[in-house]
């Protein structure tokens, strides 16, 4: 008889279906252990093999391989009762499943001193001491956006090409720049006003611790003034409407007036604290505005010049501009907010805003007020915000927002055709020209490879000069007059001028 | 039911107290549903509050989930058992954490017992609440951008012996495996102190 106990031991050996011998059990074995199940058969016996029972909220089919389940299934208690198909497992929560199932399995004795470290390291690894707290949830599955809704901020930081507008704009605006000026060491900063271009044609550019001058006809670069700290930076730049002096405003809170003709500065003016980002002229009155929030006026033809103050922003004020008229000054801040303030104090004493807008979502330094309509203000908000927004500033409505999908950081009006036009940042870095009161877009300029900064227009009203952080500036001629209607506006102008001649005398 | 006293320097009692920050919690989370683009922003609509343009959701549904939240976030204050709110957002596919918000709350416990109110103007407490959401819509700047769908959920870390209500159930902290935190700014009433930061998935790429 001993060699059929021998052939059954070979068989049993080479038979490849029988568990392996000093494997680790499986986890199902060990819990069939510790309730007391009878083990799985002893290794090389003859007795029937079980098939092993898998997981069991798994969701394989239930016929393993098709020979051995046939006849050797062995009913087990509890466990196998078949599985079941979940077709949609996010709602479970399996690490909470799987964490409660192993849980009963862990030892439960420690030390003391373990126990303090364990405790140490609950508190630093979740943040608090566990034994102390506890964290809820509302149940039911999280709060789904509804089906096919694609987030969009991502459509919108990684836009392309905007498909053109199918309507053809009824001139010919050229999409190439004009002239590319280089721009060397221009500071990116969101917050500046680096260019101005004055009446007489000159465009003022600051280029961290200088101030160039360009004269736009005979193309010839001057520079006007070197900080004298390496470390100080022009923060913005403005010329009085006369095109004679131009103020610069510094990274140390000054305010200087110079002369571009003599080449000397003329005066310091120091009252605020902090960097001036922006300023902005109104016949003699000249408004700057601070990182403080703090925008002051100074009369600049006398000696005591900081005339008034005006608090309204919580935040650098990044937009300044006086109305056309002189009667409002409009400023915008990081803080998100539009204020609207008188020329003149209230009967306090104090200036108080005539209006603020709170719409904007992100900082607004593009303001410009158009130069045909009363009253009508543009704004355009940062990267949180993005939209463009025109308001009537006596009734405080929103005239109208859109949303041009990028940072705005400047607006110009056009004083030849009813339109104006936005400089933008990411993704496009373009200037779009938008029509008015239609809001449509006219059309899109392209070419800068980073953000653009800062927008200016030359006296005549043709070009558009931008600055961006790529250290270019390009020069757009977007608002060509069309000779007939050119003649037209310069007799309507003359006429206009003679008149206030005569009206001196 | 003791009521919030006066709009002016009046004072701030516990339930008002806990009503400011509920109301706080309530925007400031529809701010974040807003500006991360979790929901479509057509669905969203402008209130004033705060001296702010602020938007609110319209959808029912979500409305519903975020009063039951806020309600039962106002009980908690006014017993001063809670100590921590997150939003934690995360990818609808594969659940992994992306981004969480964490407003630590800190309960002045004395002012249960003393019913005397806090002196603290409304107005800097409206001012401070105002700095910290412009804080919530200025982090789009810098947070990166939420790629896949996302959906939401609201973790509530209350005291260990509080009774679980009803629809509530425990969960995990869901902290994100690697991340990057930038803490916000803060405010009090003088009763409850809430700080905010945000956390989010450092990008995979350096």
């Amino acid at each position: 008889m001993a060699q059929f106990v021998f052939e059954a031991d070979l068989h049993g050996l080479l038979k490849l279906d029988t568990p392996i011998p000093n494997a680790p059990p499986a986890r199902w074995q060990r819990k069939a252990k510790e309730s007391g199940a009878p083990g799985p058969s002893p290794v090389g016996g003859m007795s029937p093999m079980k098939p092993a029972n898998r997981s069991h909220s798994s969701s394989k089919t239930p016929s393993r391989t098709p020979g051995k389940s046939g006849s050797k299934i062995q009913s087990t208690p509890t466990k196998a009762g078949g599985d079941r198909y979940i077709p949609n497992r996010s709602t479970m929560q399996m690490d909470m499943a799987n964490f409660l199932l192993t849980k009963e399995n862990d030892p439960a004795e420690e030390s003391p001193t373990k126990k303090e470290q364990q405790k140490a390291w609950a508190v630093n690894l979740n943040g608090f001491d566990i034994e102390e707290a506890k964290i809820l949830r509302l149940s039911g599955k999280p709060q789904n956006a509804p089906e096919g809704y694609q987030n969009n901020l991502k459509v919108l930081y990684s836009q392309k090409m905007t498909p053109g507008s199918s309507r053809k704009n009824g001139r010919y605006i050229p999409s190439m720049p004009d002239r590319i000026l280089d721009a060397p060491e221009i500071r990116n900063d969101y917050y500046l006003n680096l260019i101005d271009w004055s009446s007489q044609n000159f465009l003022a550019v600051a280029l961290d611790n200088s101030v160039y001058l360009w004269n736009h006809t005979s193309g010839e670069i001057i520079q006007l003034l070197q900080m004298e700290h390496p470390d100080d930076y022009v923060s913005s730049v403005s010329w009085i409407k006369e095109g004679n002096y131009l103020a610069v405003g510094t990274s140390n809170a000054e305010v200087q007036l110079w002369d571009v003709q003599q080449q000397k500065r003329l005066r310091n003016m120091t009252s605020h604290s902090s960097r001036v980002g922006s300023l902005s002229w109104n016949s003699y009155i000249l408004s700057s505005g601070a990182r403080t929030g703090h925008i002051h006026h100074h009369d600049v033809r006398v000696a005591e010049h900081h005339v008034a103050t005006l608090a309204g922003h919580t935040q650098e004020v990044c937009g300044l501009k006086w109305s056309l008229d002189g009667r409002y000054l409009a400023s915008g801040g990081n803080d998100n907010l539009v204020n609207i303030w008188p020329s003149t104090q209230g009967d306090s004493g104090d200036f108080t805003p005539v209006q603020t807008f709170t719409q904007h979502q992100g900082a607004v330094k593009a303001v410009a007020w158009c130069p045909w309509q009363s009253n009508v203000l543009a704004t355009g908000g940062g990267t949180s915000d993005r939209h463009i927004r025109i308001w009537n500033v006596c009734s405080g409505a929103c005239l109208s927002a859109v949303d041009a999908h990028s940072q705005v950081c400047s607006i110009l009006w056009s004083t030849n055709y009813k339109e104006f036009v936005s400089g933008h940042g990411f993704a496009q870095n373009q200037l779009v020209v938008w029509k008015y009161p239609t809001m449509a877009k006219v059309t899109e300029l392209r070419g800068h490879t980073a953000r653009v900064l800062n927008l200016t227009m030359s006296p005549d009203g043709v070009t558009v000069a931008s600055a961006a952080a790529d250290e270019t500036l390009r020069l757009w001629r977007c608002f060509e007059m069309d000779p007939i209607k050119k003649k037209e506006k310069e007799k309507a102008n003359s006429a206009k001028s003679s008149i206030i001649h005569q009206g001196i005398r | 039911m003791a009521k919030q006293l006066g709009r002016d320097q009046q004072g701030i009692t516990l339930r008002g107290s806990a009503e400011i920050v509920a109301e706080f919690f309530s925007y400031g989370i529809n701010s974040i549903l807003y500006q991360r683009g979790i929901y479509p922003p057509e669905t969203f609509t402008r209130v004033q509050k705060y001296g702010l343009t602020l938007l609110v959701t319209t959808d029912p549904e979500l409305k519903n989930y975020l009063n039951n939240v806020v309600e039962q976030m106002k009980e908690w204050l006014y017993k001063c058992t809670v100590q921590r709110l997150v939003v934690v957002i995360s990818s609808i596919e594969n659940s992994e954490v992306l981004e969480r918000w964490q407003f630590d709350i800190e309960c002045d416990k004395a002012a249960k017992d003393d019913s005397a109110p806090r002196e603290k103007s409304q107005k800097a407490i409206q001012d401070e609440i105002r700095s910290v959401i412009r804080q919530i819509t200025a982090t789009v700047t810098f947070l990166p951008l939420l790629e896949t769908a996302c959906a939401f959920d609201l973790l509530i870390y209350t005291d260990k012996d509080l009774a679980v209500p009803e629809k509530w159930e425990e969960s995990g902290p869901q902290f994100i495996a690697n991340s990057e935190e930038v803490r916000l700014r803060s405010f009090t009433t003088t009763i409850h102190k809430v700080n905010s930061s945000v956390a989010y998935k450092k990008d995979s790429f350096p």
